[in-house]
């Protein structure tokens, strides 16, 4: 059964689906990207009970119920921009995502640093993409009877895509310079290639679990309101 | 495709020297994106593929093309997607690019043909001949071979410049899109604005480039590109990627540089490239032009082209 109510919200041409997968007025909202191939899901999922605002889940373009972007084009960088549009409407949110969605929610909250309040990066479907090296040149050919989401363009094309270290840590160091809190990015996934590698690898970046990330960012306030708040057992 | 909707006073900017229009125009559906094509010089002749730079369109070649059409050669150019006459597309990607560009190649020849690209358009046909080698007999670069310096007119550039402005203002870009327009403006505006950025491009040469590249609206010219489309840009690349499958090219290599810089220039020169050139490149350097080689020295370029192809 669903629960989850519509909202729906346009980047570019495209129709993206937010999904309000609990709505609340308590604390501020949390936002969930899926892996590729993924799309939200339709009710809460259990390890985001305990979290105390809303909690949303974003169809990226390509997915789920959101809008096909006929013959592809799809860079981790446009579904930022997706991301970005769901911000647009939610305002300052805690951001969660699997694989490939946990590659955007390092990108939000390098580029859109003032309005992440932590970024989560959890194990999921298209986490290395195509690798820290571009692989030799190549033009796909996605299946041509493929129909619906998840788009095929969007399966080959965000499964290839070049993750050179250096590039993801250019996030991280926005999202240390410029986020509202001292640790904006906590790192849950298991498997760590290697632009995550390189995440971990900094000292202000922490590993805990995904209920202790959550717990952290549900309570942590913006550095400028408290110098005081320490690091959450 | 020039506008129907000319006004008396702004013919004259329709014709320029040399400029000759297409004898032939279609559209290729690359996955359903329509792919402008324009065609000039005898369609049984021998093919050739030109790719224009980016925020350029295929009638950028209006001069270029009609030499080598005149020289024997069916030359075949394409507007890419978002740019000139191709459909706008939801996204821009440079994989995509590479898909317009087999689609394009696909609908005139499966023999290997030469291939001509300027700026992006070189450093795309550059990573084309390297996914198909097979599809190409020459590979011509005009102004658009690697170089660590710059790459503007690419929209993905060096990771340093990664900075939080050009990420906001990128990601608030993204945020309008859906509402952007061109800014409209007389014909000679549109041309004046260009100029800022082609400052050694004739006006008369940007005029006629109006008539092409831009439509008459009810209130004023626009340029026909994408609004969601912009210069710079951000991304995973690196220059020394494609620096580094350069010896590794198969088809014979023509490198024109552009010897002056300029704004959109990549100021590649030929001591940087010359430890990564294939053996048999032949690289010529235009001390006198800038960017826009194909334009500034169309008679001198085309005849590069055909001493390198025969």
């Amino acid at each position: 059964m669903s629960d989850a109510t519509v909202a729906w919200l346009i980047h570019y041409q495209s129709r993206l689906a937010l999904h309000t997968l609990r709505a609340s007025e308590a604390g501020h909202p949390l936002l969930l990207l899926h892996g590729l191939g993924e799309r939200s899901p339709s009710a809460l999922p259990a390890p985001f009970e305990a979290w105390p605002g809303s909690v949303y889940g974003l169809d990226f373009t390509g997915h789920g119920r959101s809008d096909l972007a006929p013959g592809g084009g799809y860079t981790a960088e446009i579904l930022m921009g997706d991301a970005d549009v769901a911000v647009a409407h939610l305002g300052s949110v805690t951001v969660c995502g699997r694989g490939l969605g946990a590659y955007v929610a390092l990108m939000l909250a390098g580029g859109r640093a003032r309005s992440v309040r932590g970024a989560i990066l959890c194990d999921g479907p298209g986490l290395a993409g195509g690798g820290p090296q571009p692989s030799s040149p190549r033009i796909i050919h996605p299946d041509p009877a493929a129909v619906g989401t998840p788009d095929a363009f969007a399966l080959a094309e965000l499964s290839s895509d070049v993750r050179p270290p250096d590039y993801a840590m250019s996030y991280v160091r926005q999202a240390m310079h410029l986020g509202p809190l001292e640790r904006p990015i906590t790192v849950c996934a298991k498997h760590r290639p290697e632009w995550l590698e390189a995440v971990v690898a900094t000292t202000d970046t922490e590993e805990a679990s995904l209920t202790e990330a959550l717990d952290y960012y549900a309570s942590a306030r913006p550095t400028e309101e408290s110098d005081a708040f320490g690091r959450h057992a | 495709m020039p506008s129907p909707l000319l006004l008396e006073t702004e013919r004259r900017f329709a014709e320029y020297p040399g400029a000759e229009s297409p004898m032939r125009q279609r559209k290729v559906s690359s996955n359903g994106v329509g792919i402008a094509v324009s065609e000039w010089g005898d369609e049984t002749a021998p093919p050739v593929l030109l790719a224009h730079g980016g925020f350029d369109f295929a009638a950028t070649f209006s001069v270029f093309a009609p030499i080598l059409a005149r020289a024997g050669m069916r030359v075949v150019a394409f507007d890419q997607r978002g740019h000139g006459d191709s459909d706008h597309a939801k996204l821009y990607s440079w994989g995509a690019d590479l898909r317009d560009t087999l689609a394009v190649l696909d609908s005139v020849s499966h023999a290997p043909i030469p291939i001509i690209g300027h700026s992006k358009g070189g450093s795309l046909l550059t990573q084309f001949a390297q996914a198909y080698p097979h599809r190409v007999s020459h590979l011509i670069n005009i102004d658009g071979m690697p170089s660590r310096r710059r790459h503007p007119d690419v929209s993905n550039h060096e990771r340093s410049k990664l900075l939080d402005k050009e990420l906001v203002a990128w990601l608030d870009h993204r945020r309008r899109s859906a509402e952007l327009v061109r800014k409209p403006g007389e014909l000679e505006d549109l041309a004046r604005r260009r100029g800022r950025m082609n400052p050694r491009l004739e006006h008369a040469w940007l005029c006629y480039l109006v008539t092409r590249g831009a439509r008459r609206d009810t209130d004023g010219w626009r340029w026909k590109i994408d609004p969601s489309m912009r210069m710079g840009g951000f991304g995973p690349w690196s220059p020394n990627w494609e620096l580094q499958r350069l010896p590794g090219l198969t088809p014979p290599l023509l490198g024109i540089l552009a010897v002056i810089p300029e704004q959109l220039g990549w100021e590649t020169r030929e001591r940087d490239l010359r430890p990564y050139l294939p053996r048999g490149t032949e690289i010529i350097s235009f001390e006198k032009s800038g960017h826009f080689v194909h334009i500034e020295f169309p008679q001198e370029v085309a005849r590069s082209v055909l001493d390198f192809l025969s």
